[in-house]
């Protein structure tokens, strides 16, 4: 404890010099505006700015960069609630209640709830990595293909378990998803699948334009052909912030969220992506009325935007104290600590001290700016919506081109926005729900992998899922939620969860 | 709002194309990196070009043009403008090992680039996990030989250079693991740690800090010499392994008909800037091997790449590994 304490007052005295409060704010000033950018995630924003901390030192360099990565994590949460464009696999959860929510002229409440949970679950990670950091690493080694591969199926079953009615258009829908995320060249042979020789498919249909177009150009083209509702989202603005009945309602749920998302940020292999999806199957599940849920309930926004901040942040344990990076905007970050000559990996905690508790100190540093930058901003962003839908979806379109071609620079990316915008608007007359493909599609590729690695390793023997204690736990529960989803009296109850 | 600015300047400086030698460079240049930004190749592009933009005076913006084993960028750039303001990092890869991965390759490493000059090496790493039962190359040679189908070795992709150099070194031992595929280092890294898969190759940058805290074993580095940054590895030759040295060199193109002296001018900035001592105590840090005098030309480069592909071709070819 001592420890902790001595090693947290030396990280608040490097992330507390007025250059470094400084890099903190630009960073989550910068991060925070390229977020609320459709499109322009935090990779490419990092990978830009990379050449303009060179002249700094590598903390502040560290720092800075740090914080254009979760001011955008933020940012790219506005983006969902206010225009349903989420930019990231993490926001999509937050797009199904936060837009609804805008909608009814709740925006400036969703988009503060989401700046107090994050700034919540942002403090508890911090204190997390902090104190558990080192220990924690472990967990990260005992994820293997195996349990991996049990960890997905359990989080597919969630969303079958839990989505009603519709269970069989929901299941369809989840299909499609991991067919799409099939999409590419085969990891383990090099062969092409489903790319029908074209060249720009070798590689898989990237998340980021799948998200946009179903999402963001879908809602574009029925706002256009809603012309007595498209203007539904200015009419009132209502309050700009949560009054004490909204944190009586989300308390509990940003505590819950913070757990979830924490827990699954420090596994390898992008792992967070399960945080924020889960957080809202809990939160469904937990809650009186269900139905409200996709109609704008706040709590579908608390919960998840926890778990997504918290996930953000303990995804730094495996990139600090392994040196390993669990996804790719922490890859660029092993990119930018190479690149000011320091070599992440497990010395760095004892190498350069200074740098390691100057960063987790900036990382609460940072959360706390998120608040102040965020909360005054709220204002400003409830107002766009107050600009005719006529000029504003023009200049949505625009972004989200220059956003999407911004990632890869392929032209082929943004007709393919377009593609997917149009089966987007498709699916919402045919009343089926993207969500539920959105999450096969991110399951898909790490299940399929994982589940070939694992059988490649065990050499074809399917007992390897059962045999390892933590793959057999998660497999159960699994099975568990699986059967009473069958049950038929219990199906009554079921609920659904990803409905618009 | 910058990248926006940013983007629009993009689509400005590409509306004027045409530029003329003389006076080169008159305006920034763009270097493509085939791979994603903060991986091995792009480091040693950043740090290279943070000081050859200097001596230009021109800023070398680097542009990450990702996908299908670095080939898909680099067919961009050697179809582009050969005007000197296109630029690209080309590694053992994409201008090696891609004419035997890659049937439809739509460039020839060989032919359609002007070669600027070897930016660095970075040397190859025999690693296994901490708890293999052997403590140096020859009993794991020796291991390998005799539990040839419980072995499993790990790589980062079809494509990528673990894989490469790790069918490279399953053809020199003359060893048939079992070959387990990750989507990039990291992932493999991380069960290589955590004692899922036995062994697997890689750049030294990759690995270094991992030998170094313990997490995982090295038996050989594959270069002549031993590397500063891990004086106790043995080389393959003192190891007792002949024939298996490799390294996944980086090096600066341009594309074909690149006129003579803007080669010269880059060229002559490469070198400039891997004489610098910030550079080079940079890529010294990171392992990497920075070439002597007479390999930074752009003939011996010529040379290299003619050899390289002469000698990936036959080993990967006869492995059977293709992208496509």
């Amino acid at each position: 404890m001592g420890d902790l304490v001595s090693n947290l007052s030396l990280g608040f005295g490097v992330a507390l010099t007025l250059q470094n409060l400084g890099l903190a704010f630009l960073g989550c000033l910068v991060g925070t505006l390229i977020g609320v950018l459709p499109g322009v995630g935090p990779i490419a924003t990092i990978a830009m700015l990379l050449p303009i901390t060179f002249g700094l030192d590598p903390t502040g360099a560290l720092i800075m960069l740090a914080g254009i990565y979760y001011g955008a994590q933020y940012g790219g949460s506005t983006t969902a609630i206010l225009v349903n464009i989420p930019g990231e696999a993490t926001s999509v959860v937050t797009a199904l209640d936060g837009h609804q929510m805008a909608r009814q002229g709740r925006a400036g409440v969703a988009l503060g709830i989401a700046a107090i949970g994050s700034f919540f679950a942002g403090t508890v990670a911090t204190l997390v990595i902090a104190a558990l950091g080192a220990p924690l690493t472990s967990l990260a080694l005992i994820f293997g293909p195996t349990e991996y591969f049990s960890l997905m199926v359990m989080g597919l079953v969630f969303a079958v378990v839990l989505a009603r009615g519709s269970i069989l258009k929901a299941v369809a829908m989840i299909l499609v998803g991991v067919l799409l995320s099939t999409v590419g060249t085969d990891l383990e042979t090099g062969e092409e699948r489903m790319t029908f020789g074209l060249p720009f498919l070798s590689d898989g249909i990237d998340f980021a334009v799948l998200a946009m177009g179903i999402f963001g150009i879908a809602e574009i083209m029925r706002n256009l052909d809603h012309t007595e509702t498209r203007d539904v989202v200015r009419q009132a603005i209502g309050r700009l912030l949560p009054n004490r009945d909204d944190f009586k309602q989300s308390y509990k749920p940003i505590l819950r969220g913070t757990f979830i998302g924490a827990a699954l940020g420090i596994l390898p292999g992008n792992g967070a992506v399960l945080g924020p999806f889960a957080a809202y199957t809990l939160e469904k599940k937990l809650a009186k009325d269900p139905r409200r849920f996709g109609r704008g309930a706040i709590e579908g926004v608390a919960g998840p935007e926890s778990a997504n901040n918290a996930g953000a942040q303990t995804s730094f344990i495996p990139l600090l104290t392994l040196g390993i990076p669990p996804n790719a905007v922490m890859a660029l970050m092993v990119g930018a600590m190479t690149i000011h000559g320091i070599i992440p990996g497990p010395q760095v905690m004892t190498k350069n001290p200074t740098l390691f508790w100057g960063m987790i100190a900036s990382m609460w540093v940072g959360n706390l700016m998120l608040l102040i930058i965020n909360l005054p901003l709220v204002g400003m962003w409830v107002r766009l919506l107050k600009v005719p839908y006529r000029l504003l979806f023009p200049a949505i379109l625009m972004f989200c081109c220059i956003g999407i071609y911004s990632i890869n620079s392929l032209p082929t990316d943004v007709m393919f926005i377009a593609f997917f915008g149009l089966v987007g608007y498709m699916l919402i007359k045919f009343g089926f729900e993207p969500a539920p493909m959105l999450l096969g599609f991110v399951l898909g590729r790490l299940m399929e992998e994982n589940l070939r690695r694992a059988l490649i390793i065990s050499r074809g023997s399917l007992e390897t899922f059962i045999e390892r204690p933590v793959s057999a736990g998660l497999l159960a529960v699994a099975v568990i939620l699986l059967v009473i989803a069958l049950l038929p009296s219990i199906r009554k109850g079921r609920d659904e969860v990803f409905t618009e | 709002m910058k990248k926006v600015v940013l983007a629009l300047a993009a689509v400005a400086g590409l509306a004027a194309t045409g530029a003329q030698a003389q006076g080169y460079p008159t305006r920034p240049i763009t270097m493509i990196v085939p791979f994603a930004a903060g991986g091995p190749t792009d480091v040693v592009a950043r740090i290279v070009t943070d000081n050859m933009s200097r001596t230009l005076g021109q800023q070398i913006v680097i542009e990450n043009v990702a996908g299908a084993g670095g080939t898909t960028g680099i067919t961009r750039a050697a179809q582009s403008q050969p005007d000197g303001y296109t630029i690209m990092m080309g590694h053992m890869g994409t201008h090696g090992a891609a004419p035997a991965l890659y049937p439809n390759l739509k460039y020839d490493p060989t032919k359609d680039f002007a070669p600027i000059g070897l930016a660095a090496g970075t040397p190859i790493v025999i690693v296994a996990k901490k708890d293999f039962p052997a403590n140096d190359l020859k009993g794991f040679l020796d291991y390998l030989t005799k539990n040839a189908d419980k072995v499993n070795m790990a790589h980062a992709g079809v494509g990528s250079v673990s894989h490469s150099t790790g069918i490279f070194f399953n053809s020199v031992v003359k060893a048939k693991p079992t070959m387990v595929a990750y989507r990039g280092t990291g992932p493999a890294l991380n069960d290589l740690m955590a004692n899922t898969v036995d062994f697997m190759t890689d750049q030294i940058v990759n690995v270094a800090p991992q030998i170094q805290g313990g997490n995982i074993k090295a038996f050989a580095i594959a270069t002549p010499e031993r590397s500063p940054v891990l004086p106790n590895v043995p080389t393959t030759k003192e190891a007792g392994l002949e024939g298996y040295e490799v390294s996944a060199w980086n090096a600066v193109f341009a594309p074909k008909g690149t006129p003579p002296d803007v080669v010269k001018k880059l060229s002559d900035a490469l070198m400039k800037s891997l004489d610098d001592e910030n550079t080079k105590k940079r890529l010294s840090e990171l392992g990497g091997v920075i070439p002597s005098n007479t390999e930074r030309t752009p003939e011996a480069l010529q040379k290299l790449v003619e050899s390289e592909v002469a000698r990936w071709t036959p080993v990967l070819k006869a492995a059977g590994a293709t992208a496509e």
